[in-house]
């Protein structure tokens, strides 16, 4: 048993502390953390343009009086849906491969190239689940709001989104959580994310149990974390409603 | 043509699928200044489609709608601006439910008539004494019985100051109980000189405050009269058979 204690002991010592290499977590964490918030950010973007052009079209091409406008819908509406094919078809991981090794080959900022393919991945999963918000809003709201003279997008803004987001405040949450563990594909383009520091250490120490364990640990406690957080939010916004 | 018509629909046509569906069929129909109308007819028969044209929130297939003198169907007229004049009252009440009472009924105002915070609330109070409903100014829709929601409402549409009201079938959602209370606030509306349009079952209500009955028929309007003419002798064959179902 002391024996058994004494070997741990060696091989934390062997994996974290020589050579300072709990550094390859630390700076993975730090680039893990940073491509999944402006991930975020720029899906949070994408998300809510792609779904304004989808539920307007979907709620508002039939009352369209101008042709000109009514085609042009149309053709947005087109090019959203071919965005949310290709990058909901495909896997995450060939989408940043795709995006290192072919568009942006002349660059090499992995973490700019890393955020940015992320980041329109996850925009079209966040357009669907604003997109769904909006549509599951009784099409009632919407007639009262227009009834008392509101236009259309000033009934979106007073009445349709603030209850939208409600509903899909947990959906969208859950995304990024599911982004933060995406992310861990990252050591594809070489990419010293948290999971590949944690990959650095095994090959240097050869012990896969230590530093694979404590990467897991890490992400754990970050999901429990932001899913904390998320919970109390919801109870917030409930609060202030009932 | 008659001038003193607040609203006007001209040949108004409103067909679903491609036409197979013929919600409204050549509807001819003028609401004088101050007058009570109220559409009856079985189900399907277009009451709500017609209601709904009247501000626009069915767009017509074809025929013109005449408000205030203005063709509010070219689409170069300001349909926003209009319905602000047209108060509308659902079945199922459609407040808000993530804003209190008060909020629900200012918020129109202050945004679109760029009325102040403090004259809203003061207007939206006074209309809630009216119905009985001052104590709730704070209450969450989802609070209130269903008589209540539907007082809301109407009272929600009044702080545009509207020059109509339109109401579709507004007691039809509520437990019998919770009827009268909001007809009585329709019957206050009407005595005060109201333009109104109703489409209910409500027959009670049309022969004591109705000025003119409209019985709809597949989309058509099949007989109009005072609700004398219309309840005691009606002329057309399935105005008898509905009034006879439904009495
Ligand atoms: N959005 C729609 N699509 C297709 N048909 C519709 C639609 N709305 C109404 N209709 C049809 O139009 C007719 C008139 O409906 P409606 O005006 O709701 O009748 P009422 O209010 O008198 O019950 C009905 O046959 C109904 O099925
Ligand atoms: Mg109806």
């Amino acid at each position: 048993m002391q024996e058994w204690f004494l070997d741990q002991k060696d091989k934390f010592y062997l994996n974290f502390i020589k050579d300072d290499r709990w550094r390859y977590l630390w700076d993975g964490l730090g680039v893990t953390l940073q491509i999944t918030f402006f991930a975020v950010l720029i899906g949070i973007a994408i998300g809510m343009v792609i779904a304004a052009i989808k539920s307007t079209h979907d709620k508002t091409i039939d009352s369209i009086r101008i042709k000109i406008l009514k085609y042009f819908l149309k053709f947005l509406n087109f090019l959203c849906n071919i965005y949310l094919t290709i990058i909901r078809g495909t896997p995450v991981v060939v989408q940043l491969m795709i995006a290192y090794y072919i568009i942006f080959q002349s660059s090499n900022n992995k973490v700019t190239i890393a955020i940015l393919a992320f980041g329109i991945n996850s925009g079209a999963y966040v357009a669907e689940i604003i997109r769904s918000g909006i549509m599951s809003i009784d099409a009632g709201q919407t007639e009262a709001g227009r009834s008392l003279g509101f236009n259309y997008i000033q009934t979106m803004f007073y009445i349709v989104i603030p209850q939208a987001f409600k509903n899909v405040l947990p959906a969208l949450a859950n995304e990024f959580i599911v982004l933060l563990k995406e992310t861990s594909v990252s050591g594809y383009i070489a990419l010293q994310d948290l999971t590949k520091g944690g990959d650095i250490i095994r090959g240097r120490t050869f012990d896969a149990f230590m530093p694979l364990f404590a990467v897991a640990v890490i992400y754990l406690i970050m999901v429990i974390f932001f899913t904390k957080l998320v919970n109390i939010l919801e109870r917030r916004l409930r609060k202030s409603e009932r | 043509m008659n001038d003193n018509y607040l609203i006007e629909t001209k040949d108004l046509c409103k067909y679903y699928n491609d036409g197979k569906i013929k919600a409204l069929d050549n509807v001819n129909i003028g609401v004088e200044k101050g007058e009570v109308v109220v559409v009856i007819g079985p189900s399907g028969s277009g009451k709500s489609t017609f209601l709904r044209s009247l501000n626009l929130l069915e767009m017509p297939t074809s025929g013109k709608i005449i408000f205030e003198g203005h063709d509010i169907t070219n689409h170069k007229s300001n349909i926003n601006k209009h319905r602000q004049k047209m108060g509308m009252v659902f079945q199922h009440f459609n407040l808000f439910p993530h804003m209190n009472v008060l909020k629900n009924m200012t918020i129109a105002p202050i945004k679109l008539l760029k009325m102040s915070k403090q004259e809203a609330e003061e207007k939206a109070m006074d209309l809630l004494r009216r119905v009985g409903l001052a104590d709730r100014s704070n209450a969450y829709p989802s609070q209130l019985s269903g008589g209540q929601k539907q007082r809301v409402a109407i009272v929600r549409a009044l702080c545009m100051n509207p020059d109509v009201m339109l109401f579709d079938e507004p007691t039809s959602a509520l437990d019998p109980e919770m009827v009268g209370e909001v007809l009585d606030v329709m019957k206050n509306l009407a005595k005060e000189g109201m333009t109104m349009v109703c489409v209910t079952h409500e027959m009670g209500f049309a022969k004591e405050v109705g000025d003119r009955v409209i019985f709809m028929d597949e989309g058509m309007v099949g007989e109009v009269g005072t609700p004398d003419q219309i309840f005691s002798d009606p002329q057309n064959l399935r105005t008898k058979q509905f009034l006879q179902s439904v009495l």
